[in-house]
């Protein structure tokens, strides 16, 4: 029996194994490789997507779990809380490596979706799940005040 | 990699790929006369004496950016009608910046409009390519900059000149009189010709000799803040950046390889009979790794993996333990191993007044990437194409080849940027390449293959930092004044084995064990250092800022129970020691300054200093320190650093930011445990990495300079895990001597 996804708005049927982790079926299936893989176990979370708008450790997830749900990846971002996050990465040069960015902003994005202007706390306790090995942590907390004033003026 | 490599040239390469065994020693060449030839073309971009086998993929992965481009003056440039400069980058981005910063170099020169400067990865060419510190083609110590810091500019200055002698020439006025800036040429008559209009006319100049190069007062770019942008953040905020494990190739398999369990173990036998039930599993082979599992993907490759029997002999592995190991190398560290240094006062301890004697423990690290260890490997039409984070091609061309039984003008790496190194890729046993090119030959070159790792795959795989023991006696005289260093090292060589050993490995010591004792910025005439470099089945590897890692450790904090010890400030102590060394003292007193030291805190707080000197770079940095209930946190780093003349001052910046992260996780956390012969750590849920609320606040100073430039990558590490165990005892906390701090209960475990 198959499997219907909804990803980045685009409908799709799933018809392999629905035990399949989430992160595969977007990378290998439909394609879209911007959803990084690290460790498997929801540990460092740059598999980080969202699943009707919270962030979800695809890696862990079976792809059966998030039938007929919203799926959106780093890809699929357009909301304007989404745009402001990515520009303001790309403003105070946040990437090192780059490979755990993907989920940091789909991390950021959901915390600003839902607290539009976050503490250091909020920050600490939002972000937490994703592991930057380069250590960008201190662009990562400026850019997302940059993208929250940015949203509220 | 290790700036001592400078030893190793060009003649070297020919004897190198000897002792590799490799089949055919002449990498691609292409002479400047070949670019030449080119250049004339319109529409021809670049050859490297390489065709595309059947146009089966024009569009290869791996460019940031392409022009088409008639202006290619040499292997570095190439300036398209479409106005687009594409800077050709020998060096791999593993995140530290330096496509950014070889961009940098050459717009400088050319004057080009920085939004019309694209990027993209060189082929593997040792002639052309090479690190001109190393003399392969390669990127590590901390040396890309540094090495190319003339060359990439002198490209820049090439193809400006040519630019200029076209516009002189179709305008029939003087070149002298011709103005350069944003990628436009103009002259005060009123004429006006973008680099794009003027490209073509330019290939046909003459290629100028040595064109001059801008003065520093002169520069647009160079140290000037933020006038580049990485090049590389808009593609690595909206996914489409391309790692090795986003290669897509028409029907690409990927493979994992049930790889030994335990360091040592042998390979007996397999049954694939279940493994090969899984849907989606194509093969199941036999490969000098291991067994390899190849799926249509990962997924199916994993259950694959999971359904495999592979049998093991582990004899050999089942007695290797890294706490009986450490109790060996306490009793060898009681005794002294080959020197190296050569003492010119004497050491003994009836000198000393005040003797401190001092045993440190430093654990086996993992690098642990984001992007696990992987590589794309395609055999066909008696080729071998290969996609990876190729960080050290030279090797990787050389060791794919042979693994092929190929001659290595029929071996093609695509270089791709890669998701972290910290110097796993740069290893000269290239174990992820081969392991692609062993699958992709044991399939039959059916299809091309990914290898990937998992993180447990990653994590268990060896190329470890090694295991260290220290053990230091150092004493004062009665006035106060170091008078006594004995100090013996306990680990294995890196470089032992391997191609560098002979050129390197000199009376017994590689000098990456020592490095940082040997050399080090403070003038210790009575330094007694030996060394023991025992041999283990464990392969060892260099781990970003190498030797550094434990050595700066030991050297700092023992610099400051001596300064204690003497009852003076160790800021004080340790610039009474650095004469020789303005550039240390200069830092450290940067660094003191900025961070109020001396002055007080609030209660439970603390500050702790260290200065280090790596790949010619000095960094000292101030570590402010709290302690609640008996647990550490670092609440701010202020660092100070001379890198000689500041290319790109914020990614100076973002490395020193991400050194200090990187030191932290170590200096907390790390180990890798060895318990009959396997590695106990093998995810982030035990091999932990420093998280967003650990991070704490980094300020970083820069001090001005006119000295050649040395690399960031790298020297942020050593001070960072020294100044906050400086800070951790200044608090009353014990002095830590054996990492990491999770074994002292300073932090959760």
């Amino acid at each position: 029996m198959s499997i219907t996804l909804n990803i980045n708005g685009t409908r799709r049927e799933f018809d392999g194994d629905p035990a399949t982790p989430l992160l595969w079926v977007i990378r290998e299936d439909v394609g879209l490789t911007g959803t990084k893989y690290g460790c498997g176990i929801a540990q460092c979370g740059a598999c980080t997507v969202h699943v009707d708008g919270q962030p979800l450790r695809s890696c862990s997830a079976p792809v059966s779990a998030v039938a007929n749900r919203q799926v959106t990846t780093i890809e699929g971002l357009s909301s304007r809380t989404a745009k402001a996050v990515q520009k303001a990465w790309v403003a105070l040069d946040v990437v090192q490596c780059g490979y755990c960015q993907s989920g940091q902003i789909m991390s950021a994005t959901a915390l600003l979706e839902k607290k539009p202007k976050p503490s250091d706390a909020d920050i600490d306790h939002a972000m937490a799940g994703n592991i930057c090995r380069c250590a960008t942590y201190q662009r990562i907390r400026a850019a997302i005040h940059a993208a929250s004033a940015q949203l509220a003026g | 990699m290790h700036p001592l490599m400078n030893r190793f040239h060009a003649d070297e390469q020919r004897r190198l790929t000897e002792l590799l065994g490799v089949k055919e020693s002449t990498a691609p060449l292409l002479s400047r006369r070949v670019f030449l030839q080119s250049a004339g073309a319109a529409g021809l971009t670049i050859g490297f004496g390489w065709l595309a086998p059947n146009g089966a993929h024009a569009a290869l992965p791996g460019a940031e950016g392409a022009a088409a481009g008639p202006l290619a003056p040499n292997a570095f440039i190439r300036i398209g009608t479409d106005n687009l400069v594409t800077v050709i980058c020998k060096h791999h981005e593993m995140g530290q910046g330096n496509t950014t910063g070889l961009a940098s170099l050459v717009a400088e020169e050319l004057d080009a409009d920085w939004s019309l400067v694209r990027t993209e990865y060189a082929p593997s060419d040792a002639n052309l390519y090479k690190n001109l510190a190393f003399g392969l083609q390669g990127t590590g110590g901390s040396s890309a900059i540094a090495n190319s810091f003339l060359q990439y500019r002198g490209a820049g200055a090439t193809a400006r000149a040519m630019l200029v002698a076209a516009a002189a020439e179709t305008w029939r006025v003087p070149a002298s009189e011709i103005r350069t800036s944003k990628s436009t040429l103009t002259h005060a008559s009123g004429r006006r010709a973008t680099y794009g209009e003027m490209a073509v006319a330019a290939s046909r100049q003459t290629l100028p000799d040595n064109p001059p190069l801008k003065t520093a007062a002169q520069f647009k770019f160079i140290g000037k803040d933020r006038s580049t942008p990485r090049v590389d953040s808009p593609s690595k905020c909206n996914g489409t950046a391309m790692y090795t494990i986003d290669v897509k190739l028409p029907g690409l398999l990927t493979a994992v390889i049930a790889w030994p369990p335990s360091f040592g173990a042998k390979f007996v036998s397999f049954d694939a009979t279940d493994a090969k039930k899984v849907k989606g599993v194509t093969d199941v082979v036999e490969v000098p790794e291991g067994v390899a599992v190849v799926a249509t993907g990962m997924w199916a490759a994993l259950q694959g993996r999971r359904a495999l029997k592979v049998q093991w002999d582990e004899s050999a592995s089942k007695d290797l333990d890294s706490e009986a190991l450490l109790a060996q190398y306490r009793t060898q560290a009681a005794q002294p191993g080959t020197p190296f240094t050569k003492p010119t006062t004497t050491s003994a301890a009836p000198a000393a007044v005040k003797t401190i004697e001092a045993v440190y423990e430093f654990p086996f690290l993992a690098h642990a990437t984001m992007e696990p260890m992987n590589c794309v490997a395609w055999l066909h039409d008696g080729m071998l194409e290969t996609w990876s984070g190729h960080q050290f091609p030279s090797f990787d061309h050389m060791l794919a080849a042979k693994a092929a039984g190929l001659a290595m003008d029929k071996v093609k790496l695509h270089t791709l940027v890669s998701g972290g190194s910290f110097g796993r890729r740069a290893n000269v046993s290239c174990d992820f390449t081969v392991a692609a090119v062993n699958v992709a030959k044991a399939i039959g070159g059916r299809a091309p293959v990914r290898v990937q790792f998992s993180r447990e795959d990653d994590t268990g795989a060896g190329l470890y930092r090694p295991m260290y023991v220290h053990a230091v006696k150092a004493g004062l005289d009665a006035q106060g004044r170091i008078a006594v260093w004995q100090h013996t090292i306990v680990g294995q060589s890196i470089l032992a084995g391997g191609p560098f050993a002979e050129m390197m490995i000199k009376d017994g010591i590689d000098p990456t064990s020592v490095e940082g004792v040997d050399k080090s910025v403070y003038d210790l005439p009575m330094l007694a250092g030996t060394l023991h470099s025992p041999t283990l089945a464990v392969r060892p590897l260099w781990w970003r800022s190498v030797g550094n890692t434990h050595t700066a450790y030991v050297m700092e904090t023992m610099m400051d129970e001596l300064a204690t010890a003497a009852g003076r400030d160790p800021v004080a102590f340790r610039l009474s020691l650095l004469g020789k060394s303005p550039r240390a003292a200069g830092v450290l007193k940067l660094a003191a300054d900025k961070a109020g030291w001396g002055k007080p805190r609030r209660a439970g707080v603390a500050q702790g200093i260290a200065v280090h000197e790596s790949f010619d770079t000095f960094v000292a940095q101030v570590a402010e320190v709290s302690m609640r209930n008996g647990k550490v946190k670092v609440e701010r780093v202020v660092c100070a650093v001379d890198c000689g003349v500041p290319v790109n001052p914020d990614v100076i910046r973002a490395q020193m930011e991400g050194c200090i992260g990187f030191g932290l996780t170590a200096l907390y956390y790390s180990e890798i445990e060895l318990k009959a012969g396997r590695a106990v750590q093998r995810n982030f849920d035990t091999y932990r990495s420093l998280r967003i609320h650990e991070m704490p606040k980094v300020e970083v100073h820069i001090a001005p300079s006119t000295e050649k430039p040395t690399g960031v990558g790298e020297p942020g590490v050593p001070p960072l895990a020294p100044a906050v165990a400086n800070a951790v005892a200044k608090l009353g906390g014990p002095r830590v001597r054996r990492l990491p701090f999770t074994r002292a209960g300073l932090v959760e475990a």
